[in-house]
């Protein structure tokens, strides 16, 4: 059971406020006690994840808290655009950088950086990708 | 040392036995500090003294085999009790308390037996503290152990070479930790090559040989080359059977080979004083 | 918005990226360096990524890019000084970063370019008329 406390949120409407996640995740990791290379992976997916949210879904919100189950701390973030969502999950998810068709959403590639990933999406009701990452 | 004859010592402690336990249990309850539960030491106690009993009515000596029951259970509760953190003198003088409530019950005729009784006990008691020693020692060398496993030591084997001796398992935990700490050492020491030798590894599944892939090819993306020693023959049929790539990283079946390699791609050449070129 | 600098030293272009790069920087250092490799004819170009704490997929295309683009302009690309925590990332997200070298710091990656280009002079003089291949 997990316990999400005050969240903070970002409204996703440039370039600049990719950044303006990436440090809002980065400060939150630093204090959840992530380690080092934890607190990169989170970063650089919630990067990847505010792009699409910027790049595809037409723009959107970031909305980023701590979080926390039985044993340990972790950061929660949830990227939401009421774009035009994803019509292919599984091959969105398969998806590897390299190729060359598909939107290259690079999903796979954060799943792998996260400890938890959902996503929600369906054609014409936009998409919601919530990612969390434990400290150890 | 056998007696002479322990009739009465035995007839005592076998028709008194619920009298003499219960006294046991109090006298060493009374000089222990908390933390034993009324039904654990009852058992362990009780156990304890039908053991001796049979065991004195087998011949008395502690290294006897009639002792073997006794010696067992002293063992385990010299274990038990070294490691919630007894001290050695507390689990001796249970074992002591025994004396009093079986002299207590024995006619002043009897104190021949009592005495070699009392000799017994002794024995016991010094037999826990040496089990006791034995008990710590072995819980130190498994932290021990434990601490190896953790750590990882990364070796420089010259100026801008560093060494990664994997040793034991190799489990997903231990190898990011191995991982990490590699590529940590390549940038705090400015190196540029790193040989990996898995000569102590046990086993490589593809998950440890990805793990290894992983490894080589962030270094490489730090500027570093890796190379991989200490590949046993079966290592490299296990590696073949399962199908696992290590493409253009290069491996070496010793670490001596992969060090003669290495630095000669960082540009050393060894010279023998008479000349000749290594 | 600012744009990164680039330095240039003897026949090689150095960039030091110090900021947390917005995806217009990097669109921008893009073309100033195709730029200034064309104007200066540089035959090397050094990425110091030293104080990146991120590399995404976004960034990660824009070096592979650089990389190519320099290639195409006859100039070597050299990525130096990525973080161990970064690389580390890299590889989990399946980026591998075609076409582009990397070294451990600035003098290596300078190192690195200095060697390729005396093996291309050696080949030059030996078979005079020859195509360049590295």
């Amino acid at each position: 059971m997990t316990e999400a406390s005050d969240a903070t949120v970002v409204e996703i409407a440039s370039d600049a406020d990719v950044v303006r996640v990436r440090q809002l995740v980065r400060g939150l990791a630093v204090r959840a006690g992530l380690s080092l290379v934890d607190q990169t992976k989170l970063i650089t997916a919630s990067s990847e994840l505010a792009r699409n949210t910027l790049v595809y879904g037409g723009g959107g919100r970031a909305i980023v808290s701590f979080t926390q189950d039985n044993t340990r701390r972790g950061v929660e973030a949830q990227f939401v655009d009421e774009g035009p969502g994803i019509p292919d999950v599984d091959q969105a998810l398969q998806d590897g950088w390299t190729s060359g068709s598909g939107l290259g959403l690079g999903l796979s590639g954060s799943r792998r950086l996260v400890d938890v990933f959902d996503l929600d999406t369906d054609v014409g009701a936009g998409t919601r990708v919530r990612i969390v990452k434990w400290g150890r | 040392m056998v007696a002479a004859t322990n009739g009465a010592l035995i007839g005592s402690m076998t028709s008194d036995r619920e009298g003499i336990l219960a006294d046991w249990e109090a006298a060493v309850r009374g000089s222990q500090r908390t933390g034993r539960s009324s039904p654990d030491l009852q058992s362990e106690l009780s156990s304890l003294y039908d053991a001796i009993l049979s065991g004195v009515g087998s011949g008395g000596d502690i290294r006897s085999e009639g002792m073997g029951e006794v010696r067992a259970l002293l063992n385990e509760m010299s274990f038990a009790r070294a490691r919630q953190g007894y001290t050695p003198t507390e689990t001796a003088s249970a074992v002591f308390a025994l004396k009093e409530p079986v002299r207590g019950r024995l006619p002043d005729t009897q104190m021949a037996e009592f005495v070699e009784f009392s000799t017994l006990i002794d024995q016991l008691g010094l037999f826990t503290f040496e089990t006791f020693a034995a008990a710590r020692e072995s819980v130190i060398m498994s932290q021990t152990e434990q601490l190896l496993e953790l750590s990882t030591p990364v070796v420089k084997l010259w100026d801008g070479v560093l060494a990664v001796p994997l040793v034991g398992t190799l489990d997903s935990a231990r190898t990011q930790v191995v991982m990490e700490t590699l590529l940590q050492t390549l940038v705090d020491t400015g190196s540029a090559h790193a040989i990996i030798d898995i000569t102590g590894v046990a086993a490589v599944d593809t998950q440890v040989a990805q793990h290894l892939l992983k490894t080589v090819v962030a270094a490489r993306l730090m500027g570093a080359e890796c190379i991989i020693s200490g590949i046993r023959p079966q290592i490299a049929q296990t590696v073949v059977a399962l199908g696992i790539e290590f493409g253009d990283i290069p491996t070496k079946a010793t670490l001596a080979d992969a060090l003669r390699h290495v630095l000669r791609q960082a540009g050393f050449d060894i010279v023998r004083r008479n000349g000749e070129r290594s | 918005m600012e744009r990164i600098p680039i330095y240039k030293i003897g026949d090689i272009l150095l960039v030091s990226i110090q900021i947390d790069l917005q995806d217009q920087d990097a669109m921008n250092l893009q073309d100033d360096l195709s730029n200034r490799v064309v104007e200066t004819g540089a035959h090397g170009v050094v990425i110091d990524i030293s104080a990146l704490e991120l590399v995404d997929s976004f960034i990660g295309r824009m070096l592979s890019t650089i990389a190519a683009v320099s290639r195409v302009l006859d100039a070597r690309t050299v990525v130096v000084g990525m973080r161990p925590a970064v690389a580390i990332t890299l590889v989990e997200l399946g980026l591998s970063l075609p076409g582009v070298e990397t070294a451990l710091d600035v003098e290596s990656g300078l190192a690195l370019i200095a060697s390729h280009l005396s093996d291309s002079e050696f080949i030059d003089a030996a078979v005079p008329g020859a195509a360049l291949d590295d």
